[in-house]
């Protein structure tokens, strides 16, 4: 038998044994968000109207067979604007979570492994920017700058880069202790070595969680600037900004502002309940959430 | 003979993993306990012999269940009491002295409040009553200041005190049987034996039947009347303690017992040195700090030479400065001043300053295996990545180079595409060596490389270590706190206290006797082989620690 | 060090998050783009207005100089007056943080005890089926978005059921009852906002020290588990549960602006929203800054009581 075709040995094989043993909650979540995701690049194939298109003048019509969530406070179709603020939804968050974890793991990995005076004051500073209720860093950027998708891009990005940080830096911390990195550092490799082929492969599973988590917050986080008007601005909609166009139909007795809640809240808890599995499979722990 | 105080019979405890197979741990054991008698668990990590003693208790760690058979206390089956007839008999007839007891107190209660805890929830003794037989009980095991110790808190006591301080706390209510599970494997050797003595003492004054459990068969031979032997789970060999000694049936006893932490009979002759070749190491009156700033030095005007194709033992107990020197040496640590030269060559005090070459020439090998390897990468690439690195082989290269390795330390060839996790203790710490090896060194560096290895396993190691000092002229620097395994292996060794070397020289020359009273009560802390050797031992203890006080 | 420097270390310290924190708070509103004058006069604005105004204002003084005159102005309780229509900030904060307090101290009242107690429930015995439900229904929650459960409440409590006002306003002349009236639906979604962090982090931290050592020592001493649990495992978790409890007062921030913004509650928290909307700088600055205050004092709380809960410093060798 030739080494390399043993199952546990190839990734496919170690791919193929670790969904042998997802749990079937977190195979539903799995399954749940990459439909959404589908639903999210392909939206204007899949909405039955166009987003921005009145197509009746009564508002908050209930749901009938040619709209079947009914029609929003203008008399659009409440569907395809779900279907499309999911895709806006989505496009941030993803946007975000990246340029967040790409200089926050870069950062976090630095301080790590440069140790001494660099990290101490890299450390202290985010220290001092954690001290920061997020919602309040936020309200002063869109506050001086206005809230475009740039500003929203950069602003939370930010503010997830501050958190990422102190959980990747926490994770490296961990590894730097361990007698292997020691073992390559009397070898006499160079920085980058230790973090790529050390350790980065022993913290990226955690911070494959902790990319879902933060995901997950951004979402969040940008639902509720939507939701108090300083997040996506009209015409364009995201989940938030249905939520706070519709809270009049509660008073008219319909559920329109229910069904972007609730989509958030579904994405949301599939992301969360799929970490929760991951974590369990790694065993390890992530810092608290701040 | 008596009737046994506690009966044991075909004890099974099983763990489940998350698909709800089973894996037993601990496999149809029986035994008894006579009153006033003690027995001994002998074991190597796996061996059940912690699970065994828990399950006396009525106890399972979280995970594990007890399957079937029985443990009957003078007729009462411990296995089927409710929980507050449990925690009844946990307070008054069984009681237990873990194996950390740093770990094991409670940090946010005073030393008294924990030790007289149980007979004053329970009303067995009033609160005064209880304080006064527990200042006896430190009386009795000798501690410092019985009056005033215990009114402090665990951290403000030193490990031995708090290890002595968990079997007042287990003596309290005069148990009828005593649990202690590796009470002195957590201390250094010299200390070691004080506690082994204290606990002696205590056992005996109090004629408590106990059982003892430990990896270590020399230590038990001073205070164990019987003996059973462990491994996986099962019983090997079950007797009198003078049997199982002068007599061992068994094939895994008599394993032990060869590897066992006696002094070796043949000693290393030393080694003939060429007056001109210099040294391959020589470290020139160094001292060095943890930080600049800090004015206590961790070595002090440390000065030793380690010649071609020899083995420099150096030896001392925690806080002594021997890591730090080997550290040191391989340009993990600067010195604060004095050098260390290669081959004749100062070298470069950070490794970031040295050559490749002279990197390549010292290499360094850490004690745990299981955290010196990269769990996540294959055994090809944690030895192949030293050659390509040090000799710039290309990676197939490296992968055939490899594959001779391996087979050199004696492992098969296809272990090379497994991960670390997936290899045992004793084959981790050879693919460790190894990549030491990969290297092609002048030097190894081992710092307490057989310590955390169960006593067979880390004869082969020594073995191994011997075949390839033959074959490829190697030097070792060999750092442990077992003077036993150092006498085995080295040619010459230095001894080590609190940052200095206070004596060096050839094995003979540094161990015969007359040697430094710190040589000489590292020599009398190692157990040996018969049962009167603690009684003996303990007084020469005393008169060598007062002499290295005063 | 003995626990007296510690505790000045830590004192020292929070001064300095606050200098840092009033200093991006006030580097942070003035990036503004344009200018503050323009911004209240409208674009046709002569020059000479423009220069009247910048004057009066201050703002031809250099930045450093302006920072310090309005930070000391802060401390002394002159926050300025509003860009949009010039009224007074001081007055109407003290109104509308007394109100703001309120809400958020009723909230805490509530959801502290509450969750340390679901914490310590789903702890006692992990994997039964009190810790499984508990902790699935807490996974959910924090899932939900702050404003979900509000609006939720909103629709079955004020809208279906008409029991109670789904619109928080505020006059002089409510008693008890009809503040009662008014918090209960504010309060509980705000309850619900931060609940489930704090139960979930409760609970990991009780059980990090239902697994020590220390534990299983005094399990194996017989020490009966209603006393396991109060004088060996609490008295440890302490530590940790003050430090969930400051973690989550992050959260009854955000909650309180969203909450108030949703209820149209009087408070600083929509006060602040507002101001953002307006684009007006010194209520975002005066409420940014009373907002990071509290937080940062109370984490220097929190902070200090963990320190003194450890008795490891406490009673030093």
């Amino acid at each position: 038998m030739t080494p390399e075709t043993h199952p546990s040995q190839t990734w496919f094989g170690r791919w193929r044994a670790t969904m042998s043993e997802m749990t079937f909650s977190a195979a539903i979540c799995l399954g749940f968000l990459i439909i959404v995701f589908i639903i999210g690049i392909f939206a204007p194939w899949i909405a039955p109207y166009d987003e921005a298109q009145i197509l009746t003048n009564d508002s908050f019509m209930p749901p009938s067979a040619e709209m079947w969530l009914g029609s929003d406070y203008l008399g659009r179709d409440v569907l395809s604007r779900l279907i499309y603020g999911i895709r806006i939804t989505l496009f941030l968050a993803l946007t975000i979570s990246c340029l967040s974890f790409l200089s926050g793991v870069g950062l976090g990995f630095l301080a790590a492994v440069s140790g001494g005076r660099i990290d101490s004051w890299m450390s202290r500073f985010n220290d001092a920017m954690l001290s920061f209720p997020s919602l309040m860093l936020a309200l002063i950027v869109i506050n001086s700058l206005g809230s475009s998708f740039t500003v929203l891009i950069f602003t939370i990005a930010l503010i997830d880069l501050t958190r990422v940080y102190r959980v990747s830096r926490a994770l490296a911390v961990n590894v730097m202790v361990m007698d292997y990195v020691e073992a390559a550092v009397v070898r006499g490799e160079k920085k980058w070595w230790i973090i790529f082929h050390e350790v980065l492969p022993n913290t990226l599973i955690p911070l494959a969680a902790e990319f879902g988590i933060r995901f997950t917050y951004t979402i969040l986080f940008i639902s509720a600037l939507s939701f108090l008007g300083l997040g996506v601005q009209p015409p364009q909609s995201d989940l938030g900004v249905m939520v706070k166009e519709n809270m009049q139909a509660l008073l008219y007795g319909e559920y329109t502002t229910l069904y972007p809640a609730i989509m958030i809240a579904l994405i949301a808890v599939s992301m969360n309940i799929f970490v929760d599995w991951l974590l369990l499979q790694s065993s390890t722990k992530l810092p608290d959430e701040v | 003979m008596t009737k046994p105080l506690l009966k044991v019979r075909h004890l099974d405890v099983s763990v489940y993993d998350r698909k709800n197979n089973e894996t037993k741990i601990v496999d149809d054991i029986s035994f008894d306990v006579q009153p006033g008698k003690v027995i001994a668990l002998i074991g190597e990590s796996g061996s059940g012999k912690t699970t065994i003693s828990l399950g006396c208790m009525g106890y399972t760690r979280p995970g594990c269940y007890l399957t079937k058979g029985s443990v009957e206390l003078d007729g009462v089956n411990v296995l089927d009491l409710s929980v507050p007839q449990l925690q009844e008999l946990r307070g008054r007839d069984i009681t237990y002295v873990a194996q950390s007891a740093a770990a094991s107190f409670n940090s946010a209660m005073r030393i008294d409040a924990q030790v007289t805890e149980i007979p004053v929830i329970t009303g067995s003794m009033t609160r005064k009553d209880a304080l006064d037989k527990a200042v006896k009980l430190y009386k009795s095991l000798e501690l410092p200041d019985p009056e005033n110790i215990g009114k402090r808190y665990p951290h403000q006591v030193s490990g031995g005190q708090l290890q002595r301080l968990m079997a007042a706390m287990a003596m309290i209510s005069d148990p009828r049987l005593l649990i202690l599970d590796e009470p002195t494997t957590a201390l250094d050797v010299t200390t070691q034996i004080e506690v082994l003595y204290s606990f002696k003492k205590l056992i005996s004054d109090n004629n408590t039947a106990a059982i003892y459990v430990t990896h270590d068969l020399s230590l038990v031979a001073q205070i164990a009347d019987h003996i059973l032997v462990l491994k996986d789970g099962q019983m090997v060999e079950y007797g009198d303690t003078e049997q199982i000694i002068s007599n061992p049936s068994h094939e895994y006893t008599k394993a032990l017992m060869a590897a066992a932490n006696v002094m070796p009979d043949d000693i290393h002759a030393p080694s003939i040195i060429s007056a001109e070749a210099p040294p391959i190491i020589e470290v020139k009156s160094v001292s060095a700090a943890y930080s600049n700033s800090d004015a206590k030095n961790v070595l002090e005007d440390i000065n030793l030479k380690i010649n071609a194709g020899e083995t420099l033992g150096i030896i001392g107990e925690s806080g002594s400065g021997k890591t730090t020197l080997g550290r040191l040496i391989s340009g993990l640590m600067s010195a604060k001043s004095g050098h260390v030269l290669l081959n004749g060559q100062p070298l470069n005090p950070h490794v970031q300053q040295r050559s490749l070459d002279e990197l390549r020439q010292i290499q360094f090998v850490f004690q745990m295996a299981d955290v010196a390897l990269n769990p996540r990468q294959r055994i090809n690439k944690i030895l192949g990545r030293p050659m390509m690195f040090y000799r710039g082989l290309s990676k197939s290269e490296a992968t055939k180079e490899v594959a001779r390795l391996l087979e050199r330390v004696e492992l098969p060839t296809d272990f090379a595409w497994r991960f670390p996790p997936e290899l045992s203790g004793g084959q981790r710490q050879r693919v460790n060596l190894a990549r030491a090896l990969a290297a092609e060194p002048k030097i190894i560096i081992c710092d307490e490389i057989t310590s955390a290895l169960d006593t067979v396993v880390a004869q082969q190691i020594l073995d191994l270590l011997e075949n390839l000092q033959d074959e490829f002229g190697l030097s070792y620097m060999f750092i442990t706190h077992d003077i036993a395994t150092v006498a085995k292996i080295a040619e010459r060794i230095a001894v080590m206290r609190l940052g200095r070397i206070v004596s060096q020289g050839t094995v003979r020359d540094v161990l015969t006797p007359p040697c430094h009273d710190y040589t000489q009560l590292l020599l009398n802390s190692i157990p040996e082989m018969r049962t009167d050797w603690l009684d003996e031992a303990i007084v020469e203890r005393r008169a060598l620690v007062k002499a290295l006080n005063a | 060090m003995s626990l007296l420097e510690i505790l000045a270390r830590r004192l020292l310290l929070g001064a300095g998050t606050l200098l840092f924190v009033s200093a991006l708070v006030f580097f942070g509103t003035e990036i503004l783009p344009g200018d503050v004058a323009y911004a209240i006069l409208g674009q046709g604005a002569t020059p000479e207005l423009v220069e009247q105004v910048r004057d009066r204002l201050g703002l031809n003084e250099p930045l450093h100089l302006r920072y310090w005159i309005w930070l000391t102005n802060f401390l002394a309780g002159d926050f300025g007056s509003s860009l949009a229509n010039g009224a007074d900030i001081g007055t109407e904060v003290s109104r509308r943080a007394s109100n703001t307090f309120i809400l958020a101290s009723c909230t805490a009242l509530v959801a502290v005890p509450l969750a340390i107690t679901l914490g310590l429930l789903a702890s006692i015995k992990p994997g039964g089926r009190l810790d499984r439900s508990i902790t699935s229904v807490s996974l959910a929650l924090i899932s939900f978005p702050d404003f979900m459960v509000a609006v939720i409440l909103v629709t079955i409590f004020a809208v279906k059921l008409h029991w109670l006002p789904a619109i928080a306003s505020i006059r002089p002349s409510y008693d008890v009852f009809d503040w009662i009236r008014i918090l209960i639906l504010p309060v509980t979604a705000l309850t619900f906002t931060i609940l489930a962090h704090m139960v979930r982090m409760t609970r990991s931290a009780v059980l990090n020290v239902l697994s020590s050592p220390a534990i299983e020592m005094a399990i194996l001493k017989g020490v009966p588990r209603r006393r396991l649990m109060v004088r060996h495992a609490l008295p440890n978790a302490l530590g940790p549960i003050i430090n969930v409890v400051a973690l989550n007062l992050a959260y009854l921030i955000s909650g309180v602006v969203i909450i108030e913004t949703l209820f149209n509650f009087p408070g600083l928290g929509r006060y602040m929203v507002e101001g953002v909307t307006n684009r007006d700088v010194p209520i975002v600055q005066t409420c940014a800054m009373i907002f990071c205050t509290f937080y940062v004092l109370l984490n220097i709380l929190a902070d200090i009581l963990s320190i003194m809960a450890n008795p490891r410093v406490r009673y030093k060798k």
